[in-house]
């Protein structure tokens, strides 16, 4: 199935390299224009309370302030991501809902004075009691955070597929196990950033931000314009692991004062606010039931998950689903219940984040079923041997699954990390573990309801053919897509790679693409862009064809060709165009382009993607139904200190079952980088809030840790090499999301084996460790 | 002491001259701009980026005599009469420097918004170290902290660099 291609599964080098690498590389926060002024938003600074009065005059006297807005100002229709719970205002009206909430914004010549003023402006409250937990907020008589979530319960979600009480009934062991995850965040180093400015009744916005069309969508949507009169455009984005898909305060402050102002108008955020931005890892309260036969095969599974949502739902309800609907993905589970909540509560919101709603629950599923394993007497791996799914199936929801090797994926990390040979023989304080994930490549449905197709991408050839511009809204925000987006529309085309360029980041000049989320670029923009290319290449056939008959250099019916000469008997490939049956007879693309342009214009390609009709007819199903699904096994080597209770990652393998790889170098890099999120999130990270305020406390860098360099173990990135997916383009499937959804259950995993104290609630930190290891101690066991 | 003007709030401002990849640049600062911002805002030397502005993130990281430092926690001021490399004066003229082409052939940069401040520690690690162990690379660089690259990349492209000086 696979060929030898000329670009795509080549370690290209970024397109991005020489600016990336020199600092000439340009970010929203590096953007100048004349006049420009600098604002930020005014924020709460209680966690939950009615706005009495908001006095700016003190403020509005200060030299250099432009001007400050707060609800009255502007518009109150309400957004949000999922439309089933638009919750949120530009600013907060009457009521604040956490400690940051948005109440306005100033904006002044320079940083100084904005920040100078923000400290004049006072606003009076009265103060409601803060709900800080879901706990708190799920009891008789709490206090009510929104109208429209009586009880403080933003969504609930039961599914139900075939009957899990008769089969727990027939099991050979039953065992029920509860997890804790906590709140962690994107942690990119680039913070949120919006400069805009008018030209007319039309503006521009600048956003560093995962999705131009969301965001022109949701801010032409509240603010009452016409889609062509906001152009949305970004450049090189400091990455967004799902922290940068919302719109924030900033996108629709920046628009607003700078159409006030008549200047254009920067909006940013310090540090301490990306984090008050939230949309990080939902904490989830987790109860797992299992039943097994005595070979370990799953009979029934029970998932009760509840979900701390924070201040309003942004993508709250799609992590509600993630966390439940691809489990049956990995594993064949005929009988399945899952029940969840998600609460809101007065902290900043929380949303998607790399792997989306779905880590915490393969944590907690990976050694849970471990747990199980070691109780019946199976071996880890064997527990998911018996139960991984195959591919060519169709979930117990209703998903179609077409390639799928999860069970490759597994044979190939046991075999590359010596399992036989290390699991529960490494001695006290060292361990090996393992953890299974995947993920959807690209959701099944727009987030609005649209009947737009999901991308759509365009190849423009230049005139004289030295050049050819791909189109795709497609957002680069680290992951490689210009690049391999590129490779995989210069291979339709036959065109080289090298002499492409990306026309992206602007929604007036580029295609509509949703954006970088679920994992969905390469394969949805992959196929609109490899669909323009392949149009392209068509045309230049078909006008090589004519040029060649009219050059006299072919006999038609003789030797090679027994026929006319058509376009089916040439190929392209490399930028240069010849007879199959005789490549000496050839032209290159660039004379054959040249001509098309004089005798017909622009030579333009155009391509676009739906993914139709998938499966899946329950409540819910949008979330979870996907084109293409991938699967990933990594295993992990710790060491424990038995005294301390320091965990060190010493070493890890990771097979991401992905289809087509279209550039290995970039490919890898996700997975290394999905890890690291992942082992950060098992060991370190947690966002923390004082009990009381709910004032965020750790809102940097030396508190809220991030592995360094230090801390990263290696990482060993294996393949399948016979991984094709039908649905993909050249055969692809994820890997960005995909490769951080296994990690925490392969390192918790680990650390049990080390330590033989089973660690259920995260983050695994040192000190927890240290106290488990003290407990065990003194019960003797 | 540098030469300073009272402004009309009474704040003093500060004529510094600093060498900035090689050049003199004489400006006029507060007691309290930052090297970051001095770089950034008046000479546009945008590769510094600025991050947690705290010290802890390193992606505003230029070598200030030789040695790495954090822009962010470095004073204008005490630059005066110094010498300053920012990524900018990493490569020479058209040529990159090693370490910039090693980490484009490792792909060791994803978003790119740590990698000045990446490169900036690795030469400056180099400079010092032409033969530096594993270790030694990922202690140079531990100040850094990049979150799309779990570092694997970068470690291989720094010592690579290394091999290749
Ligand atoms: S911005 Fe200077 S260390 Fe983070
Ligand atoms: S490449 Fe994105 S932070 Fe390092």
């Amino acid at each position: 199935m696979k060929q030898d291609y000329s670009y795509v599964g080549h370690s290209v080098d970024r397109n991005d390299s020489y600016t990336k690498t020199t600092g000439r590389a340009q970010y929203t926060a590096d953007l100048k224009f004349p006049g420009m002024l600098y604002g930020k938003l005014i924020r709460s600074t209680i966690a939950h309370g009615r706005i009495k009065s908001i006095d700016t005059s003190e403020a509005e006297k200060l030299n250099g302030v432009k001007a400050i807005i707060t609800a009255k100002d502007v518009p109150s229709m309400k957004w949000g991501l999922s439309p089933a719970r638009f919750d949120e205002n530009i600013f907060c009206i009457e009521k604040v809902r956490y400690n940051g909430d948005k109440i306005g914004a100033v904006c002044a010549v320079d940083e100084e004075t904005v920040y100078k003023a923000l400290k004049l402006i006072k606003v009076e409250y009265e103060e409601l009691p803060a709900v800080l937990t879901w706990q708190d907020a799920a009891k008789e008589g709490a206090p009510q955070i929104f109208e429209e979530y009586p009880g403080n319960l933003n969504t609930e979600i039961h599914h139900h597929f075939g009957d899990v009480d008769a089969a727990l009934k027939d099991a050979y062991y039953v065992r029920t196990d509860k997890f804790q995850g906590q709140r962690t965040y994107h942690a990119f180093i680039e913070n949120h950033c919006s400069t805009a400015y008018w030209d007319g009744d039309r503006a521009f916005l600048y956003s560093s931000c995962q999705s131009v069309h969301y965001i022109q969508y949701h801010l032409c949507r509240v603010l009452g314009m016409k889609m062509g009169n906001l152009t949305v455009r970004q450049t090189n984005v400091g990455a967004g692991f799902g922290g940068k898909l919302d719109p924030s305060g900033l996108d629709f402050a920046a628009v607003i004062l700078s159409k006030i102002t008549g200047q254009p108008v920067k909006m940013f955020y310090d540090h301490a606010e990306t984090f008050l931005n939230g949309r990080g890892r939902h904490p989830m309260t987790m109860e797992l039931t299992t039943g097994v036969d005595k070979n370990g095969k799953i009979l029934a599974h029970k998932f009760d998950c509840v979900l701390e949502g924070g201040a309003y739902t942004g993508l709250g309800i799609a992590s509600s689903y993630y966390a439940g609907s691809l489990l049956g993905v990995l594993y064949l589970i005929d009988n399945y219940k899952f029940d969840c909540r998600r609460y809101v509560t007065n902290l900043p919101p929380c949303g998607a984040q790399r792997g989306h709603g779905q880590p915490q629950p393969r944590f907690a599923f990976e050694h849970h079923i471990d747990l199980v394993g070691e109780a019946i007497g199976v071996d880890p791996i064997d527990m998911r041997l018996i139960n991984a799914r195959k591919g060519n199936s169709i979930t117990t929801a209703g998903y179609e699954v077409k390639s799928y090797n999860l069970l490759g994926a597994n044979k190939m990390a046991r075999d590359a990390s010596g399992w036989k040979e290390k699991r529960g023989k490494m001695g006290v304080g060292r361990g090996i573990g393992v953890g299974n994930g995947g993920f959807v490549t690209g959701a099944g449905f727009c987030q609005y309801r649209t009947d737009y197709p999901h991308s759509v991408g365009m190849v423009k050839v230049f005139d004289d053919g030295t050049k050819a511009y791909v189109y795709s809204n497609a957002v680069d925000i680290g992951q490689g897509s210009d690049t391999v987006l590129m490779q995989m529309a210069a291979e339709a085309m036959g065109y080289p790679y090298e002499r492409c360029q990306m026309v992206t980041g602007d929604t007036d000049l580029s295609t509509l693409d949703f954006g970088a989320y679920a994992s969905r670029q390469t394969l949805m923009a992959g196929w609109a862009v490899k669909r323009a290319g392949a149009e392209v290449k068509k045309k230049v056939l078909a006008k090589a064809c004519e040029m060649l008959k009219a050059s006299g250099r072919i006999k038609e019916g003789f030797g090679y060709l027994d026929g006319p000469l058509t376009p089916e008997d040439l190929d392209c490939v490399e930028g240069i165009v010849f007879v199959k049956q005789e490549p000496a007879v050839k032209l290159t693309f660039e004379e054959v382009a040249r001509k098309y342009f004089v005798d017909h214009g622009v030579l333009l390609g155009r391509g676009w993607y739906h993914p139709g009709k998938l499966g899946g007819n329950h409540k819910g199903a949008a979330v979870g139904t996907s084109p293409a699904y991938s699967s990933a096994t990594q295993v992990a080597e710790v060491k424990v200190d038995m005294e301390t209770g320091q965990i060190e990652c010493v070493d890890t393998w990771d097979v991401h079952d992905s289809g087509t790889i279209i550039n290995p170098k970039l490919f890898h890099g996700q997975v290394h980088g999905a890890f690291y999120m992942g082992v950060g999130e098992t060991i370190w990270e947690e966002v923390l809030f004082d009990k009381k305020t709910g004032k965020l406390l750790n809102g940097n860098f030396a508190e809220y840790r991030l592995p360094t360099a230090l801390d990263m173990p290696p990482v060993e990135s294996l393949t399948l090499d016979d991984s094709y997916e039908p649905n993909g383009p050249y055969g692809l499937k994820e890997v960005g999301e995909g490769a951080t959804t296994p990690t925490m259950g392969a390192v918790a995993n680990a650390i049990y084996d080390a330590m033989g104290v089973s660690m259920t609630d995260l983050p695994i930190t040192y000190e927890k460790v240290w106290r488990a290891l003290r407990d065990k101690k003194a019960s003797g066991k | 002491m540098s030469s300073f003007v009272v402004d009309k709030d009474g704040n003093k401002r500060y004529a510094v001259t600093v060498n900035v990849n090689g050049s003199d640049y004489t400006k006029v600062v507060k007691a309290n701009t930052l090297l970051v911002n001095f770089l950034r805002e008046e000479l546009d030397l945008i590769g510094t980026k600025r991050g947690c502005e705290l010290g802890d993130c390193g992606c505003c990281t230029v070598m200030l005599d030789g040695k790495a430092v954090n822009a962010c926690i470095v004073l204008a001021l005490d630059c005066d009469g110094r010498e300053v490399t920012t990524v900018e004066g990493i490569q020479d003229g058209e040529d990159l420097d090693i370490v910039q082409e090693k980490f484009i052939e490792h792909a060791a940069f994803q978003c790119g918004f740590c990698t000045p401040g990446m490169i900036v520690s690795s030469r400056a690690l180099l400079n010092e170290n032409t033969n530096p162990s594993e270790y030694e690379v990922r202690e140079a660089i531990a100040g850094n902290l990049c979150r799309c690259t779990g570092y694997v990349n970068i470690v291989a492209a720094v010592l690579d660099a290394a091999e290749n000086l």
